[in-house]
């Protein structure tokens, strides 16, 4: 059979996705003329509660992705070096803090903060970064402590994060001037859920051979998931993101033309070469068909409860894939794995990203161990070009690429 | 005899002193990583703390499990415990600190086969009624996990020992620090640093003795006669592993009379406060003490309690110590820096490695610095 077309492989989504996306940022950066408030909140941030309270959340890490996508990287994160912060800091939080100054950027600038909401789930750099732009915007700051669940989830810390649950929903009634909307919040957790569930769905659809969406779409096309979780709009979306691929696994149509092998990605893109590194695995067959970093916006799915968001987000919101010890991260490699059926393992050791890549070397030798799988491990960075050898990585892909075409033929 | 031979005996092989510690005493040993750990829940139990401040030894074991751009102090951690260096450890504990000690945590507990292992997953806010209750349940799980790892009871009584000898460490640090901050020529940077640190790896109750014995023999020392008034500096960073930094401060003229260092200041300069409830007070102090900057205690205490440091401690500037890679203090430099700008106290910044670089370029920028002031 013939590969199908370059055309048929197009994903029509993507248009939609842009215009949401334009639409959004639009909004967002016009609210001070329609009178809503902004919050800048972390990725893995409880945005729910702000869209019961109509507050418009913002996402410098959406931003430093599109700083990087566009190659803008390297100029603003220079500049965050000559206010004095160090460039073995993480790119996401010298470009954001650098462009906040200069408003510089694809977009020109993200909208100005009335509030800044950290989950600290992901990183303790968030944690610094948005002190950072509290102390510059000198707007209120609301820090969301998730304890770090090395092997455990304890009684304690479902107290604690559940407690901070009521602190937020104060903290909100309080910056917007009205009390908290408890009715509006049902909806908004119900529609979180949702997202998530149908979200997990479109990552689900990789299971097919050909893989009709590679990890290499879901970094695009995971920005809803991000920044609009818990709206109606995000769920539609991936409805009909869902429709398209089902349609493609159908009819046979792959993301990468003459699919010979997949493979699992780990940590975060390399936004600047995202489309680079997708055609160098194309080129070899290789379809890179699951990641853990799309998947984290819906893996906590198991602990939430969408008829008691507000009760069950402790827990989700904790239990997040970084906020794990290596082990349990390693299993979730592992049933990724088994999953998607893939034939090797490639790791990005991300510079920017301590709790992602340190662990990573345990992670590879687990996953060797238990499955067998090659892996790869690429030194780079999401955001800064300055640590990506492009000749390097194009020579050990091709080492690897051999590697996994022997053992097939071996 | 000189309590600094026996000091500086023991820090010459800390791992060797430790092993000999524990089986003249037949005790247990529980090593750990930050200052934030609570030493006297350690002590309670009937175990020596050991810190666990890197390594001298070139790194190269830990480098299959930590990449370069991990810190010298967290690789070096681990490359102690992976040549066997620990193996006499009874158990290791690791307190919620920065994203690097924990991911140590959990690489150390699938790699070393030796000894318990305990998270103390802290809170990193310490602001709010929720978190300081969570501080608490926190302590009073670690002292249900060190009962069961150590077959002990941990009885309040001995908690309230423990407390007092901490305390009483506390005040004699502290002491030394006036006394140097008084006359920088009473107690010698080098003395100051090799105390600190034996601070956390001698026998709590020998040391104490030993601190005693020092601070009698500073305080009754003649005020040496004067060979004009040093420039007074305050240090400003995480661990210090740089005990040459005092020298070059003090050969350019110079001398540090005061510090916001993880191993300094910042470990002694809060007591836990007096209370019917040890555990409850053992938190507060976690909760008031100067702040890391991996934890949150408000957007603006670090660049405070440095700036009253230097007024207090009538210092002319502020040298920032940094170990390369450390996130959370790279993070804050440039606000604390600013705050310094705002207020005309000048600094530098020495970004350190574990081993230091050659001889010559730290020296040669701390002459200019001091020059210029």
């Amino acid at each position: 059979m013939a590969a199908p077309s370059e055309d048929k492989r197009k994903v029509k989504a993507v248009r939609k996705m842009k215009d949401i996306m334009t639409t959004y940022y639009i909004e967002a950066k016009t609210a001070e003329q329609t009178g809503k408030k902004v919050a800048w909140i972390t990725s893995g941030g409880p945005v729910e509660p702000l869209l019961a309270m109509d507050v418009i959340p913002v996402y410098p890490e959406n931003h430093g992705a599109m700083i990087g996508a566009s190659k803008m990287g390297v100029d603003l994160c220079e500049k965050a070096e000559a206010m004095g912060y160090a460039s073995d800091l993480c790119s996401y939080a010298r470009s954001d803090i650098a462009c906040a100054t200069v408003n510089g950027g694809p977009i020109g600038g993200l909208p100005r903060p009335d509030m800044l909401i950290c989950g600290n789930n992901i990183c303790g750099t968030v944690l610094k970064w948005y002190e950072v732009q509290a102390r510059y915007f000198g707007c209120p700051l609301f820090l969301f402590d998730t304890p770090f669940c090395h092997t455990e989830f304890t009684a304690d810390m479902r107290k604690y994060v559940r407690r901070q649950v009521d602190e937020y929903t104060d903290f909100l009634a309080k910056a917007c001037g009205r009390p908290f909307d408890f009715d509006r919040m049902k909806e908004v957790g119900r529609l979180s859920v949702e997202g998530q569930r149908t979200w997990q769905a479109v990552l689900d659809t990789a299971m097919n051979r050909p893989a009709p969406i590679s990890a290499f779409d879901a970094f695009f096309h995971l920005a809803l998931i991000v920044t609009l979780r818990g709206t109606q709009i995000a769920v539609d979306y991936y409805r009909e993101l869902l429709a398209e691929m089902q349609q493609r696994a159908a009819e046979g149509i792959g993301s990468v033309p003459d699919e010979q092998y997949r493979l699992l990605w780990d940590n975060l893109p390399v936004w600047y070469r995202t489309k680079w590194l997708s055609e160098k695995f194309a080129s070899h067959g290789a379809c890179l068909v699951a990641d853990t970093y799309t998947s984290a916006w819906c893996g906590s799915l198991k602990y939430m409860d969408e008829n008691d968001f507000l009760g069950s987000m402790a827990e989700g919101y904790t239990r997040i894939y970084l906020n794990i010890g290596v082990d349990e991260m390693a299993d979730t490699v592992v049933a990724m794995a088994d999953k998607y059926g893939v034939d090797g393992v490639v790791l990005h050791s991300n510079r920017s990203c301590k709790p992602y890549s340190l662990g990573q070397y345990d992670i590879q030798r687990m996953v060797e161990k238990r499955r067998g799988l090659p892996s790869l491990m690429i030194e780079a960075d999401m955001v800064d070009e300055r640590a990506f050898s492009e000749s390097q990585i194009d020579t050990r892909i091709d080492a690897f690429m051999e590697v996994i075409r022997g053992r097939r033929n071996g | 005899m000189n309590p600094m031979t026996e000091i500086a005996a023991a820090l010459a092989d800390a791992g060797g002193y430790a092993r000999d510690l524990k089986s003249d005493t037949r005790g247990r040993t529980v090593g750990y990583v930050c200052s934030y750990t609570p030493e006297e829940l350690i002590l309670a139990a009937g175990a020596h703390p050991l810190r666990l401040l890197g390594t001298k030894q070139a790194i190269h074991r830990a480098d299959a499990h930590l990449q370069s751009y991990c810190c010298s102090l967290v690789r070096g951690i681990l490359e102690e415990a992976l040549s066997g260096n620990l193996n006499f450890l009874d158990g290791m504990v690791f307190p919620h600190t920065c994203d690097s000690i924990q991911r140590l945590s959990d690489i150390w507990r699938l790699n070393i086969p030796f000894g318990f292992h305990a998270d103390v997953v802290l809170p990193v806010k310490l602001t709010t009624a929720s978190a300081r209750d969570y501080m608490a349940d926190v302590l009073r799980k670690f002292r249900k996990d060190l009962e069961r790892s150590l077959s002990v009871t941990i009885t309040d009584q001995a908690l309230r020992e423990a407390i007092d000898l901490t305390n009483g460490i506390r005040a004699a640090l502290r002491r030394l620090y006036e006394i140097r901050a008084e006359n920088p020529g009473r107690v010698s940077g080098s003395d100051l640093h090799q105390i600190v640190r034996a601070s956390m790896i001698l026998d709590r109750h020998r040391f104490r003795t030993l601190l005693e014995a020092f601070l009698a023999k500073a305080e009754a020392k003649a005020t040496p006669a004067g060979t004009g008034r040093p420039t007074r500096l305050i240090l400003s960073g995480g661990v210090c592993n740089a005990p040459d930094v005092y020298g070059m401060v003090a050969d350019a003229g110079g001398a540090v009379v005061w510090d916001d260092l993880c191993t300094g200041g910042r470990s002694f300069e809060e007591p836990v406060p007096a209370g019917p409830d040890p555990i409850g007070a053992i938190a507060e102090r976690l909760l008031a003490r100067v702040v890391c900057p991996a934890k949150h205690a408000g957007l603006t205490n670090r660049a405070d309690h440095l700036v009253r440091l230097v007024r207090e401690k009538d210092a002319r500037a502020v040298v920032f110590l940094l170990l390369k890679f450390c996130d959370p203090h790279a993070f804050d430099y440039p606000y604390l820096k600013a705050a310094l700008d705002r207020e005309g106290i000048p600094s530098i910044l020495l970004e350190v490695e574990d081993p230091l670089p050659p001889e010559g370029q730290l020296r040669t920028r701390v002459e200019a610095f001091l020059e210029m002031l």
